[in-house]
C-alpha cells in the first residue's frame, strides 16, 4: 500500500510533498528502530553468561579468523593445518567458505584501523546481531519491491524477532548462517529489483551479492535453482518480458564465473548437478527470446509457418541434444548430485547410505510443534499472505510464492533448513498483515468520515443518501454496502474471512480515479479485528523474546542449572581444554569423538584425530571402531595414530544427557560400516541398548565403557547412572592400557593418557631368552614385534 | 516438398526484408553478438583438438565471449526504440551499464585465468 499521497496531492501540493516527506522520516526512523531491536534481542546470552562463543562450529571459525587476523590474507588463503585429522591434515583454504571470516576480519581490521581496540574475539562474537539487523533491512527493501512500503516494515519487524532466525544468529553463535541470512535476502532483493526495472546496473550487483553468498554458505545452490525456478515459471505462465532476460542472463553468466572463483565450490560450479538447472534455463530462456524476437518481426501467417518448420527439425536436435546429456549424467552414481543436495531431494538417503550425515540432530525432519516454537504466529499468517500475493499478481509476488513453497518443502526434510523458511514467512506475513490494516484502517476511515459528513443520525451501517461530501464512488459502494451488510463478518470473525470479504468487494467495485477505493467493513467491526491483530501482534512479540531468552541462548560451553541453593554452573569443557592447554606438550595428539574437535584445537590449542568437519568417513570410522573395542585392539589402535591422550564427555554424575555414552551407537554403526569385525548387535541385549547389568559382554569390554565409568561406583557407592536412569553393569574394574590424568568437577570431561609400553615382559623371560636371536634376527629383518602379543 | 521449399524461401525473404529495416545501430550491435559467438565456438572447437587443461583458462575464456554476447544483447534490448518497457530510459545510461557489466566481467575473467 503506498501511502496516502493521491488524496491530498490533487487540492494543494504543499501539504503532499510535506507527507511525503514526513513519511520518508518516520519510515528511516521506524527502519533504525527495528535495526536496535534485532541487535538487542540477541544480546541475551552475553547477559544471561558471558560474551563467549557457542557451540562446536563457531571455534572453528573464531580459529580461522584468529589465524586470519595475525598472518594476514595470502597465508589464510593458503593455509594447510596440521593441528587437525592428523596425520592427513586439512586444505584450510580450500575446504572452507571464507564469507565469514573474511566478513569479521575485515570488520576487525577497520575497527582496529580506526584505533578502537576490540578483540578478535567480540568482534566475532558480535558479527551476527550486527548481521541480522542489516538482513532485516534487506527484508524490508525486498518486500517494498513486492508489495510497498507498510509490509516491508511489517516483515522487517517482524524479521528482527523471528525465532528460527534467533536460533543461529545470537550474539556468540559466529556461523555462516549468520551473514548467510543477509546475503540470500539481498541476493533475492536485487534479482527482484532487476527484475521490477529491467536495470544492467541491479542486475551486475545481483550477481555480486550472489557472489558473497557463494562466499558464505553452502545453501547458495538454493539461489541457483530457485531462480532458475522462477524463470521458468514466468515463461510457462506468459510473463516473459525483456526485464526477464536482463535479470537471469547477466547473473547466470557472472554469477557461474563467481562460484567458480571461490575456491571451495572451484569447477563445481559447472559440472555438478545443482548448477545444471541453471545452465538449461539459461539455453530456454534463449530460445524464447529468440522467438519472441521472430515472432516480432515476421507475420502471423508466416509466423506459423516458420513454427512448423522448426518444430520438426528442432525437436529431432533437442532429442539428441538431451539424450547425450541424460547418458553423461547417469552414468555417475550419484547422478551428479553431492551426497548433501541427495539427501535433501531424498529423505531417506541419508540414513541409508551415509550415516554421518543422518546422525546429525540438525539434519533430522522437524517435528510439528517445532514449526510453532519457530514460526509461531506467522504460520497462519502465511498462507493469507500467498492469497494476497495473488492480488495482484506481479513477477515479484509469484517469485515470493515460489521461495515460500519451495522453502516449506526443504524446512520439512531438515530442520536445520527451517532457517530458510524463515525470512519467506516473514515476508508474507508481512504482506498479509499489512494488506489486513489497508483494509481495516480505510473501513474505519471511510466510516468515520461518512459518520462526520452525514451528521450524528446516520449509524455505520446506514445506507447513504443525498449527502453532498460523500466520495465520488457512493453508488457502487451502496450495491457494496449492501452486500457487505449482508454477508456482514461478526466481530471475533478469522482473518482468512475477512481476507475473502475483501475479494468480494474488490471484484465488484470499481477504481475511481481520484480517491482510492474504500473497503466498507462495518465501523465495529474494523476497530475489534485492529485490536485483535495488535493483540496477536503482542502474543508474537512475547514468544520471541521468550525463546531468545530461555531457547536459544545457552552457549552449550556453558551449563547452568536451577536447584535449591540457586543457579548452578558447569563450566566442566573449559576446565578441561584449560586442563589440556596447561600439562600436556604443545605436540601431544589428543583422541576424541568428532563432535569435540573444533573446541579442542581452538581452546586448548591441542592436534587432534577427527574434528567437526567430517570429512573422511575412514579416518572417523577408525576412531569410533576404537571407543567400541577392548582396551588392548583400542590402545593398538590409538597408538598406531601417535595419539596421547584420550577424551570422553560423561554426563552420568549430574545428568547431561548429550554425553559419549549415547552417541555410542553412532560410533558402532560408523565404525562397522568401514570395519565389519564391529557388528552393531554384539552391543545390544535383545534390540535394545543397555549399560546396567544386563548388557552384552561386548558392551561392558568396550573402551568408552571403560573410560566412562572407571571408578564411577566410588561417587554413590552404587554407581546410579542419572541420564540412563539404572545401576551401571561392571561396577569394579582396573585399566590395563589407560591411565586416568584427570576428571572435571562434574566427572563432565574425563582425559585418559595411554600408557607407555612394558619393558619388559614379566614370566616370559625364559621362552624369550631362547627366542631371543630368533627376535632380534627378525626384528634386524626390518618386522616390528608388538610386544603385548 | 517443394511446398516447404517455397514457404522456407518465402519465410527467409521475409525475414531478411524485415532485419533489414533495423536500424544501424542495432545491427552494430548484431554483428558484435554474432562475432562473439564465433569466438566461442572456436575455442571450444580448439579445446576438443587440443584438451581442457588447464580448465580454468577454458571456462574463462569460453565465458568471457558468452558473457560478452549476453551483455551486448541487454543493451540492444534496451536501447531499442520499439521497446515500450524501456522508452525513459536515455541510451547513454544503457551503455553506461554495459560498461559497467563488462568492467566487472572482464576483472572476473582475468582473475580466473590464471
Amino acid at each position: 500500500m503506498a501511502e496516502p499521497v493521491a488524496n491530498a496531492a490533487a487540492p494543494a501540493p504543499a501539504p503532499g510533498r510535506l507527507r511525503n516527506a514526513f513519511g520518508g522520516v518516520l519510515c528511516a526512523f521506524t527502519l533504525i528502530l527495528i535495526g536496535v531491536l534485532a541487535f538487542s534481542i540477541r544480546l541475551f546470552s552475553v547477559i544471561k553468561y558471558e560474551s563467549v562463543i557457542h557451540e562446536f562450529d563457531p571455534y572453528f571459525n573464531f580459529r580461522v579468523t584468529q589465524f586470519l587476523s595475525k598472518n594476514g590474507i595470502y597465508e589464510f588463503w593458503n593455509w594447510f593445518d596440521d593441528r587437525t585429522w592428523y596425520p592427513l591434515g586439512r586444505v584450510i583454504g580450500g575446504t572452507v567458505y571464507p564469507g565469514l571470516t573474511l566478513t569479521a576480519g575485515s570488520i576487525w581490521w577497520f575497527v582496529n584501523a580506526l584505533n578502537i581496540p576490540l578483540s578478535v574475539e567480540t568482534v566475532c562474537v558480535f558479527t551476527a546481531p550486527i548481521f541480522s539487523a542489516i538482513a532485516s533491512w534487506a527484508t524490508y527493501l525486498l518486500t517494498k519491491e513486492a508489495k510497498g512500503t507498510g509490509a516491508g516494515l511489517m516483515a522487517a519487524a517482524i524479521l528482527a524477532m523471528v525465532p528460527s532466525y534467533i536460533s543461529r544468529s545470537v550474539a556468540g553463535s559466529y556461523d555462516n548462517e549468520a551473514v548467510a541470512i543477509f546475503a540470500l535476502v539481498f541476493t533475492f532483493y536485487l534479482y527482484v529489483k532487476t527484475l521490477n526495472t529491467g536495470s544492467l546496473f541491479y542486475a551486475t550487483l545481483n550477481a555480486l551479492s550472489y557472489f558473497y553468498m557463494v562466499c558464505s554458505w553452502g545453501g547458495y545452490t538454493f539461489i541457483i535453482n530457485l531462480i532458475p525456478m522462477h524463470v521458468l515459471l514466468c515463461i510457462v505462465t506468459g510473463r516473459y518480458s525483456s526485464r526477464l532476460y536482463i535479470a537471469y542472463a547477466p547473473l547466470v553468466i557472472l554469477g557461474t564465473l563467481l562460484a567458480a572463483l571461490v575456491p571451495v565450490v572451484g569447477f563445481n560450479a559447472v559440472l555438478t548437478s545443482e548448477h545444471f538447472a541453471s545452465f538449461l534455463v539459461f539455453i530456454i530462456l534463449h530460445v524464447v527470446a529468440f522467438v519472441y524476437y521472430i515472432k516480432g518481426l515476421l507475420t502471423p501467417r508466416l509466423f506459423k509457418m516458420a513454427m512448423t518448420l522448426v518444430i520438426t527439425v528442432g525437436l529431432a536436435v533437442c532429442f539428441a541434444v538431451v539424450a547425450i546429456l541424460v547418458a553423461l549424467v547417469a552414468s555417475s552414481p550419484t547422478k551428479g548430485w553431492s551426497g548433501r543436495s541427495l539427501s535433501l531431494l531424498d529423505p531417506t538417503y541419508a540414513s541409508k547410505y551415509i550415516p554421518i550425515i543422518a546422525s546429525v540432530s540438525e539434519h533430522q525432519p522437524p517435528t510439528w510443534p517445532s514449526y510453532f516454537m519457530d514460526i509461531n504466529v506467522l504460520a497462519f499468517l502465511v498462507p493469507a499472505g500467498i492469497i494476497s500475493c495473488f492480488l495482484p499478481l506481479s513477477d515479484a509476488s509469484s517469485f515470493m510464492v515460489l521461495y515460500l513453497v519451495t522453502a516449506v518443502y526443504f524446512s520439512g526434510v531438515m530442520v536445520r533448513l527451517m532457517l530458510v523458511l524463515a525470512p519467506a514467512a516473514c515476508i508474507l506475513s508481512g504482506i498479509a498483515l499489512s494488506s489486513a490494516f489497508d483494509v481495516l484502517t480505510r473501513s474505519m476511515k471511510f466510516q468515520l468520515s461518512k459518520l462526520f459528513d452525514d451528521g450524528p443520525a446516520i449509524s455505520g451501517n446506514g445506507s447513504p443518501n443525498g449527502s453532498s461530501a460523500s466520495t465520488v464512488n457512493t453508488s457502487s459502494s451502496k450495491n457494496e454496502k449492501t452486500e457487505k451488510s449482508e454477508a456482514a463478518p461478526k466481530e471475533k470473525q478469522s482473518k482468512k474471512n475477512r481476507r475473502k470479504d475483501k475479494e468480494v468487494t474488490e471484484s465488484v467495485s470499481v477504481k475511481p480515479k481520484k480517491e482510492k477505493r474504500l473497503s466498507v467493513l462495518p465501523l465495529e467491526a474494523s476497530i475489534v479485528s485492529t485490536l485483535l491483530l495488535i493483540a496477536l501482534g503482542g502474543f508474537y512479540v512475547v514468544h520471541c523474546v521468550w525463546a531468545a531468552a530461555e531457547a536459544y541462548s545457552a552457549p552449550s560451553i556453558v551449563l547452568t542449572s536451577r536447584s535449591r541453593e540457586g543457579l548452578h554452573v558447569f563450566d566442566d569443557f573449559r576446565e578441561a581444554y584449560a586442563w589440556l592447554s596447561h600439562n600436556t606438550d604443545v605436540d601431544d595428539k589428543v583422541a576424541s569423538w568428532w563432535d569435540y574437535g573444533y573446541q579442542t584445537t581452538a581452546m586448548a590449542n591441542r592436534t587432534v584425530i577427527v574434528d567437526n568437519n567430517t570429512w573422511n568417513n575412514t579416518h572417523i570410522a577408525t576412531v569410533g571402531t576404537a571407543m567400541s573395542s577392548p582396551e588392548k585392539a583400542a590402545w593398538e589402535i590409538f597408538d598406531s595414530l601417535d595419539v596421547k591422550y584420550v577424551l570422553v564427555v560423561f554426563g552420568g554424575l549430574v545428568g547431561y544427557p548429550s554425553d559419549d555414552i549415547n552417541k555410542f551407537l553412532w560410533m558402532v554403526r560408523i565404525g562397522g560400516g568401514e570395519f565389519p569385525h564391529i557388528k552393531e548387535p554384539d552391543y545390544l541385549r535383545d534390540g535394545q541398548y543397555r549399560v546396567d547389568a544386563q548388557a552384552t559382554p561386548t558392551m561392558l569390554n568396550c573402551l568408552m565403557y571403560k573410560l566412562c565409568y572407571y571408578r564411577f561406583v566410588e561417587t554413590d557407592g552404587k554407581g546410579f547412572d542419572r541420564v540412563r536412569g539404572y545401576e551401571i553393569g561392571k561396577k569394579h574394574f582396573k585399566l590395563t592400557h589407560f591411565e586416568e590424568v584427570f576428571t572435571t568437577h562434574h566427572w563432565m570431561v574425563r582425559i585418559y593418557k595411554l600408557k607407555p609400553q612394558k619393558n619388559r615382559i614379566r614370566g616370559k623371560l625364559k621362552k624369550l631368552k631362547s627366542q631371543s636371536s630368533k627376535t632380534s634376527s627378525t626384528l634386524a629383518a626390518g618386522r616390528k614385534k608388538n610386544p603385548w602379543q | 516438398m517443394p511446398k516447404d521449399a517455397g514457404d522456407a524461401k518465402l519465410l527467409f525473404q521475409s525475414l531478411n526484408k524485415a532485419y533489414a529495416a533495423t536500424p544501424t545501430n542495432l545491427k552494430i550491435i548484431d554483428l558484435y553478438v554474432v562475432f562473439a559467438m564465433a569466438t566461442a565456438l572456436v575455442q571450444v572447437a580448439y579445446m576438443g583438438v587440443v584438451g581442457s587443461f588447464p580448465f580454468n583458462s577454458f571456462l574463462s575464456s569460453v565465458l568471457s565471449c558468452i558473457g560478452s554476447a549476453v551483455l551486448a544483447v541487454c543493451l540492444r534490448i534496451q536501447v531499442n526504440k520499439d521497446n515500450k518497457e524501456f522508452k525513459d530510459l536515455p541510451p547513454e545510461r544503457a551503455f553506461a551499464d554495459f560498461v559497467l557489466c563488462n568492467l566487472v566481467l572482464h576483472l572476473v575473467i582475468m582473475n580466473f585465468l590464471g
